[in-house]
C-alpha cells in the first residue's frame, strides 16, 4: 500500500478517535477528499519542477504514534535556546510534553492545539482564523489539515507582547521505526501586539522522519511578528514546512529560515497582504553538504497599495547538495506603489552540487518598484589570497568569506543569543572554529 | 500643451495597424485541413524527394500524439488545426525569372512596406530573399553571393539542389519531437530560408527575408536552416508585416542555425505581425521555435524586436556545445491593446568556458500581457561558464502586466551566473527632469522609451535599425525617435 492510500484509509480511523460532531470535522473531512483527488504532487508540476518526494513515498511511516516516549531534559538541553529564559510548547513524537513544556495563560494564550481545537473557550478564535489563510486546494497542506490536531496553538490579544519568545519544539524519538508528523500551528497577533518564535524539529534517532507542517500566521494592524525557523535536523529527517501568513495594515512579519540540516527540506512561505503599509520580509541562510536538498519557495501576493516586502535569501552548497530558490512576486492591480525587492546569492563550493533559482515577477499594477536579482559564483580569489597571505589557512580563510557572505541576513536576528547560536551552527557546519568572538 | 501619459495611453488604444493592406494576388490554395493525404499533397506540390515526404509523414504522425502545449502565460482561443488551409502559394511566381517579371501587385505590395527589392537593393546591399504566402518570388543578389560559395535560397529548392546538406542538419538542433508547434512545423512547412557559409568565408552583406502572411485563413509554416561553416560569417536579417484580418492566423516557424567552430551567426528579428485591434480581434499566433547550436569558439547572437501579433510564444535559444562559444539574446518586446507575449531565452552551456547575455526589454501598454521566461542552464562539465542576464520591464497604464520567470539551474561550481529584472514606469521625477529642462513630455516619455531600449536596438545592422525604429513607433506612440 502506497503512502497515499495509507494515510486515505486511516483518516477514518484518525477521526474516530476525536470528537466527530467539532465543526473542524467538515474542514477536515474536505481536506482528505482534495488531497485524495490531488495525492503527492510530483515533478510534473511547476511548482515541484526540481524537488521530488518519490524517494519518501516509498518508506513505510508509522502515521501514529503508540506509545508515548519520554527523554530527559539534560539529553536534549541543547537544542533549547537555554541561555535565556523561553515559553516552550515542546512535542515528542507528535505528542505534548508537559514536562519539557513551559506555557502560559496570562493575559496571552502560548498553549495548544488540541486544547484550542476542543475546548469551547477557544472557539471564537478558531471560528474566525483556523484553516483560513491556509490553502484549501495545495495537496499537503490539505493533508495536514485533515490530520489537524496537535501543534502550537498561541493568541496574543491587542496591545499585549509575551515577555519572552516562544520555542516550538518537535522531537522525534524514532522509537517506532519510521514516523510522519503532521504539526499544525495557529498563531494569532492582533492590534499593536508582538510576538517572537522559534521553530525547531529535531530528531534524535537514524529512523526516517517526515514532517509534514502547516502553520497560519494573523498578523493583525501594526503587530509585529518575528519568526525564525532553525532547521538543523539529522540527515535522516525530511520536512515540508507550510507557512501562510494573513497581514493587516501596517503590520511587519518576518520570517527568517536557518537551514543547515535534513535530508529534503521544503519551505513554502506564503504572505498575503490584506491592509496598506505592510512590510513582509522573508530572509534565509542555507548551508548544505552531503546529499542534501533544500527548496525554498516563496509568494507575496501584493493585494493593497503601499506595500513592502523584502526577500534576501543566501546559499552555500558544498558536496552533493541540491538548492531551489523559487521566488514568487504578485502585484494585483489595484497595488499602486508597491516596493517588492528579491534577492537570492548563492556559492556552490564543490563540483557536485546544484543550484535551481527561480524568481519570478508577475506584476499588473504600473506605479511599483520591483526588481529582483539572482547571482550564483565563487569565493573571490583575491580575497581568499589576501587573507592566506596574513597567515589564516584556506580552510579558515574560506570560511571566514561564506561567514561574512551570510552574514547580512543575521544582522536582522533580534535575539542576540539565537544570533549566537546560529553563528555557531554556521561555523560548525562549516567545519571551522572561527578566530573571532561570536 | 502637455502631453500626460493618459494622452499616450489613449493614443496607443486607437492607433490603427499601419501596414494592415491586403493585396489581391491569386492563389493556389489547398482545402482546409490536416491529414497524412495532406502533407503528402504539400511535398508532392514541392516536387521534393521522397526522404523529404517520408520525414514530413514521421513528423506528421509524431504530432498527431501530441498535445498543444499550455504552461505558457497566454490566453487565447486554440487555434483549429483542421480550418486551416496548409499550402497558399501565388500563383505567378516562377523563381527563374528576373525581377521585371516579378507580379507588379506584389512589388507595389513591397513598395508600401518600404522593401527595396528594385534599384534600392545596391544601395543598401542587402540581398532579399522574398517570401510571399510561403514560396519566394524574388531572389536577389544570388550570384555575388555564389561567387563566394555562399548558399542562399528558399529551403524547397536547397533540398532539390543540396540534398547531403539538408538531410545532414535538418531537425539536428530542432528535433521532429521537440515541441507540438516544431513537429507540426515539421509536417507541412512550405518554405522558408536555407543559408549556407563555406568555410572561413565572412559573408559581404546581409542577408535578409521578409515573411508575410497573405491569404487569409492559410497558416505560415517557414523553416530556416541557417549553416555557417567553420571559421565564417553572416549576418541575418529576418523582418515580418501582415495584413489586417480579423481571423487569427497560424504561425508557426521553426528556425535551425549551425555555427560550427569559430564561426558567428548574428540572427536579428523585426516581428510586425497584425496585432489585433484595439478590441483584442483578430491578430497572428506567433508560435516560433528559434534554437541555435555552437560548437567550438563560435557565437550566435538573437536579437530581436517584436511588436507585433496577438499571441507571441517565442524563445530563440542557443546551444552552448563547444568550448569556448558565445551565445547572446537581446529583445524588445513592446505589447499594446490585448497582446500577450511569452517570450525570452534559453543558454544551455555544455563546454567549457562559454559565455551568454540576456538582455531583455519588456514594454506593456494597454491592456496586454508581456512575460519574459527563459532558462539559464549551467551542466556539470560547463567549467567557467558566465552567464548576465537582465530583464527590465516598463508599465504603461494600469491595466497590463508585466511578468518575469527566470529559471537558472547550476550544477558547476565555476559558474558564475548574475540575474537581475526590474519592473517600473516611467517616473513622474524622471517627466518632471525633462519637464524642467525643457523638454516637453511627449518628447520626455519618447526618450525614455528610446533609452530604455537603445540597448538593444544597438544591436540591430544598421538597415534594420530604421526599421525597428519605426516598428517601435507604430506600436508605441508618435512619439518615439
Amino acid at each position: 500500500m502506497d503512502l497515499k492510500e495509507k494515510l486515505v484509509s486511516s483518516f477514518l480511523v484518525f477521526e474516530d478517535n476525536i470528537d466527530v460532531d467539532n465543526d473542524v470535522h467538515d474542514i477536515r473531512s474536505k481536506a482528505i477528499k482534495n488531497f485524495e483527488a490531488k495525492g503527492f504532487p510530483s515533478k510534473k508540476e511547476e511548482a515541484w519542477k526540481y524537488t521530488s518526494l518519490n524517494s519518501l513515498q516509498k518508506i513505510d511511516f508509522s502515521l501514529f504514534p503508540k506509545k508515548e516516549s519520554a527523554i530527559e531534559y539534560k539529553d536534549v538541553k541543547k537544542y533549547f535556546l537555554h541561555e535565556i529564559d523561553t515559553y516552550k510548547i515542546v512535542f515528542i513524537d507528535g505528542i505534548y510534553s508537559s514536562y519539557l513544556s513551559e506555557t502560559t495563560h496570562d493575559g496571552v494564550d502560548i498553549c495548544l492545539m488540541s486544547a484550542a481545537l476542543t475546548k469551547p473557550m477557544y472557539k471564537p478564535v478558531i471560528d474566525v482564523y483556523f484553516n483560513k489563510v491556509a490553502s484549501k486546494d495545495e495537496s499537503l497542506t490539505t493533508l495536514n489539515t485533515a490530520f489537524s490536531k496537535e501543534g502550537a496553538y498561541i493568541y496574543i490579544p491587542k496591545n499585549k507582547a509575551p515577555k519572552k519568545p516562544v520555542e516550538i519544539i518537535h522531537f522525534s524519538t524514532g522509537n517506532e521505526a519510521a514516523l510522519l508528523l503532521q504539526p499544525r500551528n495557529l498563531i494569532v497577533v492582533e492590534e499593536n501586539a508582538e510576538l517572537q518564535v522559534i521553530e525547531r524539529h529535531q530528531s534524535l534517532t537514524t529512523n526516517d522522519t517526515f514532517t509534514n507542517s502547516v502553520t497560519e500566521i494573523f498578523a493583525d494592524k501594526n503587530a509585529i511578528v518575528d519568526y525564525y525557523k532553525l532547521q538543523n535536523d539529522a540527515n535522516t529527517a525530511s520536512l515540508i514546512d507550510n507557512t501562510y501568513t494573513d497581514q493587516k495594515d501596517t503590520s511587519i512579519v518576518s520570517v527568517h529560515t536557518f537551514s543547515f540540516g535534513g535530508k529534503l527540506t521544503r519551505n513554502n512561505l506564503n504572505f498575503y497582504q490584506n491592509g496598506e503599509r505592510i512590510d513582509s520580509v522573508m530572509k534565509g541562510v542555507t548551508i548544505l553538504g552531503e546529499k542534501q536538498h533544500v527548496d525554498h519557495h516563496t509568494l507575496v501576493h501584493h493585494i493593497e497599495p503601499n506595500c513592502e516586502s523584502h526577500q534576501d535569501y543566501k546559499g552555500i552548497y558544498g558536496e552533493k547538495s541540491t538548492g531551489v530558490f523559487n521566488g514568487k512576486i504578485i502585484v494585483d492591480k489595484i497595488a499602486q506603489k508597491t516596493n517588492a525587492f528579491q534577492k537570492n546569492n548563492n556559492i556552490l563550493i564543490s563540483d557536485k552540487a546544484t543550484i535551481n533559482s527561480k524568481p519570478q515577477l508577475e506584476i499588473f499594477a504600473d506605479d511599483v518598484k520591483c526588481s529582483h536579482g539572482c547571482t550564483i559564483g565563487q569565493l573571490d580569489e583575491d580575497a581568499l589570497f589576501y587573507l592566506q597571505s596574513r597567515g589564516i589557512p584556506k580552510k579558515e580563510a574560506q570560511a571566514l568569506l561564506m561567514y561574512a557572505f551570510a552574514n547580512n541576513v543575521l544582522e536582522s536576528v533580534k535575539i542576540p543569543e539565537l544570533k549566537t547560536r546560529i553563528n555557531k551552527l554556521i561555523a560548525n557546519k562549516l567545519g571551522v572554529r572561527l578566530g573571532f568572538d561570536l | 500643451m502637455a502631453y500626460t501619459e493618459e494622452e499616450l495611453k489613449k493614443e496607443l488604444e486607437t492607433q490603427e495597424y499601419e501596414y494592415g493592406f491586403y493585396t489581391d494576388i491569386e492563389s493556389d490554395t489547398f482545402p482546409k485541413g490536416l491529414n497524412e493525404d495532406i502533407v503528402r499533397a504539400i511535398s508532392k506540390k514541392k516536387n521534393e524527394p521522397e526522404w523529404m515526404t517520408d520525414w514530413r509523414l514521421d513528423a506528421f504522425r509524431i504530432w498527431e500524439k501530441m498535445e498543444e502545449p499550455e504552461w505558457a502565460n497566454v490566453n487565447y482561443e486554440k487555434p483549429d488545426f483542421q480550418a486551416i488551409s496548409y499550402y497558399s502559394a501565388p500563383k505567378k511566381a516562377d523563381p527563374n525569372k528576373s525581377l521585371d517579371d516579378v507580379d507588379p501587385d506584389l512589388l507595389e505590395m513591397y513598395r508600401k512596406l518600404g522593401i527595396s527589392v528594385d534599384e534600392q537593393k545596391k544601395l543598401q546591399n542587402v540581398a532579399v530573399d522574398i517570401v510571399v504566402d510561403s514560396v519566394s518570388v524574388a531572389t536577389t543578389f544570388k550570384e555575388t553571393l555564389a561567387e563566394k560559395g555562399i548558399i542562399f535560397m528558399p529551403i524547397s529548392e536547397a533540398i532539390q539542389e543540396h540534398p547531403e546538406l539538408v538531410k545532414k542538419y535538418m531537425g539536428t538542433i530542432v528535433p521532429k519531437t521537440d515541441n507540438f508547434y516544431a513537429a507540426l512545423n515539421s509536417a507541412v512547412f512550405t518554405d522558408g530560408s536555407f543559408c549556407y557559409i563555406p568555410k572561413g568565408v565572412k559573408c559581404p552583406m546581409e542577408l535578409s527575408t521578409y515573411f508575410r502572411i497573405n491569404e487569409g485563413g492559410t497558416g505560415q509554416f517557414e523553416r530556416t536552416l541557417v549553416i555557417a561553416d567553420e571559421e565564417s560569417y553572416v549576418s541575418y536579417l529576418e523582418g515580418c508585416t501582415a495584413p489586417s484580418r480579423d481571423e487569427n492566423q497560424l504561425h508557426a516557424a521553426v528556425v535551425e542555425l549551425i555555427a560550427l567552430d569559430d564561426a558567428e551567426i548574428k540572427y536579428s528579428t523585426v516581428q510586425n505581425w497584425y496585432p489585433g485591434n484595439s478590441e483584442g480581434k483578430g491578430g497572428v499566433y506567433n508560435f516560433v521555435t528559434k534554437r541555435g547550436l555552437c560548437e567550438k569558439n563560435a557565437k550566435i547572437s538573437w536579437t530581436q524586436v517584436e511588436t507585433g501579433s496577438a499571441v507571441t510564444w517565442k524563445y530563440p535559444s542557443c546551444i552552448l556545445k563547444g568550448d569556448n562559444s558565445i551565445g547572446e539574446f537581446y529583445s524588445i518586446a513592446v505589447t499594446n491593446n490585448y497582446q500577450q507575449a511569452d517570450t525570452g531565452t534559453k543558454m544551455v552551456h555544455l563546454g567549457k568556458n562559454t559565455r551568454s547575455t540576456i538582455i531583455s526589454k519588456g514594454i506593456s501598454a494597454g491592456k496586454s500581457q508581456n512575460s519574459y521566461r527563459g532558462l539559464v542552464q549551467i551542466n556539470s562539465r560547463a567549467e567557467n561558464a558566465r552567464n548576465f542576464s537582465q530583464c527590465d520591464s516598463l508599465l504603461m497604464g494600469n491595466e497590463c502586466g508585466a511578468h518575469t520567470f527566470p529559471y537558472i539551474e547550476a550544477k558547476n561550481k565555476t559558474a558564475q551566473i548574475e540575474h537581475e529584472a526590474t519592473t517600473s514606469k516611467i517616473g513622474e521625477d524622471q517627466i518632471f527632469y525633462c519637464n524642467q529642462r525643457g523638454i516637453d513630455t511627449e518628447k520626455a516619455i519618447a526618450l525614455i522609451v528610446n533609452g530604455f531600449s537603445k540597448e538593444v536596438l544597438n544591436k540591430l545592422p544598421m538597415e534594420f535599425a530604421v526599421e525597428a525604429q519605426k516598428l517601435l513607433e507604430i506600436s508605441l506612440e508618435g512619439s518615439v525617435g
